[in-house]
């Protein structure tokens, strides 16, 4: 399984990659490489160039600014995984991360390449909606900022644009009392989810709900923002009826098909269950737990 | 299609070539160099046999081109006997029978040979979890995490 012939080029600094990419319409990003890569071999894709963005100096950081966690995209998954500040503060990307794929690949796979993918199987997308994340594009007219709820179209289809490059993920930096958790069904390391849930949470003095985000993983064409539930939750006390409530309306987003990983109703069922179990989870973490 | 001119050191070695760019790193090695001692296992980033330490990371060379090593470290499980001398990995593979059909072998002694170096006393559940890419069909894990306990006490009664 060799891919068909494409040209290559590694430019160094953002702007060549820029032109790169707009020199070919046939042209792809290549990050971390770990899902183009196969989808290339089995002649999924076929792209007639590859824009290497691996010698792209300035792509890969991780730093706290200005309220806002900022990840260059080139960051790979495993440098997110050794962050102290992201396993201090950011609980639910650091569920994530040690989750998503297998810890070979995480020393590849990238944080861009990761959410710019847009693949439902993946699972920072979910982790990312449920934050409330702002995804940085640069291409040729210069930068933009792109908030997550409006990044994702449609399988493999995000919003940007085919000469615009994805160079940075910024995260809301958690407020005091807030948590967040994800839970993922795998069946073995590696695999993709058969259905995964991503809470982020802020309780107010009181333990009612401010503000919540739940994203859902590989049960739709794209990873799902379940805003019923959101909203439902939102002012509301953080007790276990209303949580199991909101669980119901999240299972009722879900969109999952059937495959070897299971049935529509046993992920819709999945769903219904880990996000109860995140949710009270996200809940533990704010409260200090 | 593009041609390239790459600069590799492979265990310790230089290597200068001219590579397709589609030329994946598991091709590289195995059919330009006949380095053979990296396996090609699932081809699907899946099973880790034909993992190799990049710069000193283990990653799975099926899912790196070639091209992508130009100026890079490459060590490949030809690369861990020194003068003759196993590894203490390979040691540890050795006298634990951390292999029956061997195939996973060189992937599963990259990968925990990478953990070695940064966690040198790693617990059960580390060497678990830093395996945990690389697949062992004939699930042999137990004897596999023995071995790699057995490295991590040679090394530390080495130095």
């Amino acid at each position: 399984m060799i891919p068909p012939s494409f040209d290559y080029v590694a430019p160094k600094t953002l702007s060549e990659a820029v032109a790169a990419l707009g020199q070919n319409e046939n042209a792809k990003v290549l990050a971390g490489g770990q899902s183009l890569i196969p989808l290339m071999r089995f002649r999924l894709a076929g792209p007639t160039m590859l824009v290497d963005l691996n010698r792209v100096e300035g792509l890969s950081y991780i730093d706290e600014k200005d309220g806002w966690l900022r990840i260059g995209a080139m960051t790979r998954q495993s440098a997110v995984e050794h962050s102290q500040l992201v396993s201090e503060k950011y609980s639910l990307l650091a569920d994530t991360v040690k989750v998503l794929s297998d810890p070979v690949v995480r020393n590849r796979g990238t944080v861009g390449g990761n959410i710019a993918n847009a693949d439902p199987v993946n699972d920072e997308p979910a982790t990312m909606l449920a934050y409330g994340a702002e995804i940085v594009a640069v291409g040729p007219k210069g930068e933009r900022v792109i908030p997550i709820a409006s990044f994702y179209l449609d399988l493999l289809q995000s919003a940007l644009a085919r000469d615009e490059i994805l160079t940075e993920v910024r995260v809301p930096a958690p407020r005091p009392r807030s948590g967040g958790a994800y839970l993922k069904l795998e069946r073995k390391v590696g695999d993709y989810a058969t259905a995964a849930v991503a809470a982020q949470v802020e309780l107010d003095t009181k333990d009612n709900f401010g503000s919540v985000g739940i994203g859902l993983t590989n049960v739709g064409l794209t990873a799902i923002k379940a805003t019923a539930a959101e909203d439902f939750l939102k002012g509301k006390a953080a007790s276990d009826d209303n949580i199991k409530q909101a669980a119901k309306l999240a299972a009722e987003a879900a969109q999952p098909v059937a495959d070897v990983r299971g049935s529509e109703d046993y992920k819709r069922s999945l769903v219904r269950t880990y996000t109860v179990r995140a949710l009270r989870l996200a809940i533990q973490r704010a409260k200090g737990g | 299609m593009s041609t390239h001119h790459i600069s590799v050191t492979i265990n310790g070695k230089a290597h200068e070539a001219d590579v397709e760019s589609r030329l994946l790193l598991v091709h590289f090695l195995r059919e330009n160099l006949n380095m053979t001692g990296t396996h090609i296992g699932c081809d699907t980033t899946s099973c880790g046999a034909c993992t190799v330490q990049l710069n000193g990371k283990p990653v799975k060379s099926c899912t790196v081109l070639a091209v992508q090593a130009d100026g890079m470290d490459v060590r490949t499980v030809e690369g861990l006997a020194e003068n003759g001398k196993l590894h203490p990995i390979q040691e540890g593979f050795h006298e634990k029978h951390g292999l029956q059909c061997g195939f996973c072998t060189p992937g599963m002694m990259m990968t925990s040979s990478a953990l070695l170096a940064e966690n040198p006393h790693p617990s059960e559940d580390e060497i678990r979890h830093a395996i945990s890419g690389n697949l062992c069909r004939c699930t042999g894990y137990m004897n596999i995490v023995k071995a790699v306990q057995y490295a991590a006490d040679k090394m530390a009664e080495g130095s």
